[in-house]
């Protein structure tokens, strides 16, 4: 397992070297470079324009700057955005980066938990009017066209019935005044959400301990407890009412890329489930008498769970893809938005370290996925 | 099947008629295979009604896409309904609602809105038609390669197929769309170039692999078949149905990507359904929701249509090629 790990972070680095250097080599291959915006000038004489050129390093051959561009990108200088002009691009991603993260997080969990439990529903009971209907809005979801989706949610939701903000991160009239910037309030709500989950998970994990099921009973009281416990902790603190605000802002567009992207989910798991119905443990297990529930989830579900687990790359690639448009639509200021800003202006650093961004996180959750299957299939471990 | 090759050193023409009639017999034997084989699939595609719907849906754009040039030529005058430069002189006020003469109303620009949609159909399928070649064309060729030659060349396409798959393609295009002037052919060659180098080559791989141990094509080597003989005219053919089958898909991703980056406004075309709604937003005119409705229901609802037939179309597709998907009591 762990000559597995070291093996794919190694793969992981040797494609991130190749995604920065074929972007690199892309901005070389298209007319015109960093400093014809300033040479362009009709007014500079020539040896202006040398010395501009050379403040950039363009007088150097090519391989000169692509080592210059290697060397400053591992270590972590990612010039400076011209957009935003004094601010460095990595200063600029690293106030947008969490809210992709926490966007693009939230909407794969929850949609793949719905995703597999729908999908696992159809397959069980085949040829209803349920399946014909969740595979026909599960396709029409999964194709629809997003940003006319995603409008048309705004319209509803934001417009018509006014429950939640059109777009943006935050209300400035609520803000106004506020003595605490947006990202010191998201940062410490993200801390909760973390601590929040941690504490699920040990519960879980202690609680397993006393039985093969965890009593819900028992569970659902104290995991209730401790979101109270936040709830109260965020009320007394003062910023409550900000932080009520992000989240205000945050519901649409997170729930707007859980519709799109559970279709697919749920149509591989109903998929899957097909092939693994008909193996022979599911008979002996309905053979045996064991309740229908039980059949369905622990002998049929588990193993058609291997399948959808490699094709979660897929639907993760899609729900990053689908963070960019979302984002865009919602004007949701995360690094979808800034990548398709700089794309516009023009901002070629910002671009270059907006698609890095987005390269390293597909690549961290390819890697993710290969580990989770590698643990979810013992088959492989052992090859 | 296959007729007694003369020896000798100079073939008599009697031999020379024979080893021609036996060709023409051996092609005509095949082509019936392959009717037969069509005619079962069909059957099985027709019989779902997913596969009935989408074959419905899909003709029904095509027929569209056709009315156009013919509507332009002799029934529409283009000054008036041209889907880029044409102006409707009758209305006063511009994003004019349904009338007789604008069945789906003007855009803001005062141009037929009916006109725009039907012209957009036929770019439509030309860029899916197009990408979906060029992917299957690709994979398949690198998904039969990889699997027969093994070792080094098998492990360079699929970690370039791995590295394909972990990019996220719209944002890569919305990185590239920044660089150069993308217009339909180069957007539908890099879908088509993402796509066969990247997931279907996987696919069509591993189907390759088990085609590749199957007896037939002991056979063909035995026979003294060469490599080249053996993976164009036995292991291809047999990724065919699969290679349709991701066709359909590509298809879908790349109406679908072409739809985002236009509404993005990044796209070098004249007119497509995305552009069409990039205009609607663009003027303001989409949060007036119902009130012109006509600005983005047709485009919007034609991607989505366009898109779930062609991914419905698939689903009835692997139905045909994946027997353990079709129902238990067929």
């Amino acid at each position: 397992m762990t000559g597995y790990l070291v093996r794919r972070t190694g793969q992981m680095v040797l494609t991130l070297f190749l995604i920065i250097t074929f972007t690199f080599f892309l901005v070389q291959a298209q007319p015109g470079d960093y400093a014809s915006f300033y040479v362009l000038n009709p007014d500079l004489p020539p040896e202006v324009k040398d010395q501009i050129r050379a403040a950039f390093g363009l007088d150097k051959p090519a391989w000169q700057q692509y080592l210059i561009h290697l060397k400053n990108t591992l270590t972590g200088n990612l010039g400076v955005s011209f957009g935003n002009f004094p601010r460095p691009v990595l200063d600029v991603l690293a106030e947008r980066v969490p809210r992709t993260l926490v966007l693009f997080l939230t909407a794969t969990a929850v949609s793949f938990y719905i995703g597999f439990f729908l999908g696992k529903a159809i397959a069980w009971r085949r040829g209803g009017l349920f399946e014909y209907g969740a595979t026909i809005s599960g396709a029409m979801l999964f194709t629809a066209f997003t940003p006319a989706f995603a409008l048309m949610m705004i319209w509803v939701f934001a417009f018509r019935l006014g429950w939640f903000p059109v777009g943006k991160f935050l209300d400035p009239l609520v803000w106004r005044g506020a003595d605490v910037s947006a990202n010191y309030v998201f940062g410490n709500m993200l801390l909760s959400a973390a601590a929040f989950i941690t504490f699920a998970l040990l519960v879980m994990l202690f609680l397993k301990r006393f039985g093969r099921r965890v009593p819900s009973v028992v569970a659902l009281p104290i995991l209730l407890g401790g979101a109270l416990v936040i709830v109260v902790a965020w009320t007394l603190s003062g910023i409550g009412g900000l932080a009520l605000d992000i989240v205000k802002h945050m519901v649409l567009p997170v729930a707007t890329l859980t519709l799109i992207s559970f279709a697919g989910t749920m149509l591989l798991t109903r998929n899957s489930m097909l092939e693994t119905i008909r193996e022979d443990y599911v008979m002996a297990a309905r053979a045996k008498g064991l309740p229908d529930k039980q059949v369905r989830d622990r002998h049929a579900a588990r193993n058609a769970m291997l399948p959808i687990v490699t094709s979660l790359v897929y639907s993760l690639i899609f729900a990053i893809d689908g963070s960019v448009i979302i984002e865009s639509v919602f004007s949701w200021p995360g690094t979808g938005l800034t990548l398709l800003e700089a794309v516009r202006s023009e901002d070629l650093p910002l671009v270059m370290g907006a698609m890095l961004f987005i390269g390293t996180l597909s690549l961290l959750a390819h890697v993710i996925v290969d580990v989770l299957y590698v643990y979810l299939d013992p088959r492989i471990r052992y090859q | 099947m296959t007729t007694p090759v003369p020896v000798g050193p100079i073939p008599t023409p009697e031999f020379e008629v024979e080893l021609g009639r036996g060709r023409v017999r051996f092609v005509l034997a095949r082509l019936r295979l392959m009717w037969r084989s069509f005619r079962s699939g069909w059957g099985i595609f027709m019989e779902s009604r997913m596969g009935r719907l989408s074959l419905f849906t899909i003709v029904a754009f095509a027929l569209m896409a056709a009315a156009h040039p013919i509507l332009m030529a002799f029934v529409w005058d283009p000054a008036t309904y041209d889907p880029v430069t044409g102006y409707s002189f009758d209305q006063v006020e511009q994003p004019a609602p349904p009338s007789w003469k604008h069945p789906l109303g003007t855009d803001p620009l005062g141009r037929d809105v009916l006109s725009q949609l039907l012209y957009s159909t036929r770019s439509e399928f030309v860029l899916g038609i197009t990408a979906a070649l060029v992917t299957v064309g690709i994979a398949t060729f690198v998904g039969a390669v990889a699997a027969y030659y093994g070792r080094l060349l098998d492990a360079f396409f699929m970690r370039l197929a791995d590295l394909i798959i972990a990019l996220p393609a719209i944002s890569l295009l919305i990185v590239l769309s920044a660089l150069f002037h993308l217009n339909l052919f180069y957007l539908a060659l890099i879908i088509g170039v993402l796509g066969g180098f990247g997931g279907t080559a996987i696919i069509l791989k591993s189907q390759a692999l088990s085609i590749k141990v199957k007896p037939f094509i002991e056979a063909a080597r035995v026979a003294g078949g060469g490599d080249f003989h053996i993976i164009f005219v036995h292991i291809i053919p047999h990724l065919l149905p699969l290679a349709l089958l991701y066709m359909m898909f590509t298809v879908t991703s790349a109406i679908f990507a072409e739809a985002v980056l236009s509404f993005l406004g990044l796209l070098d075309l004249r007119m497509s359904w995305g552009i069409m709604i990039h205009t609607a937003n663009t003027g303001g005119y989409l949060l007036g929701g119902t009130r012109y409705w006509w600005l983005i229901v047709p485009a919007g609802a034609s991607i989505t249509l366009l898109c779930s037939a062609f991914y419905l179309a698939g689903r009835a597709l692997d139905e045909v090629v994946n027997p353990r998907l079709r129902r238990r009591n067929d």
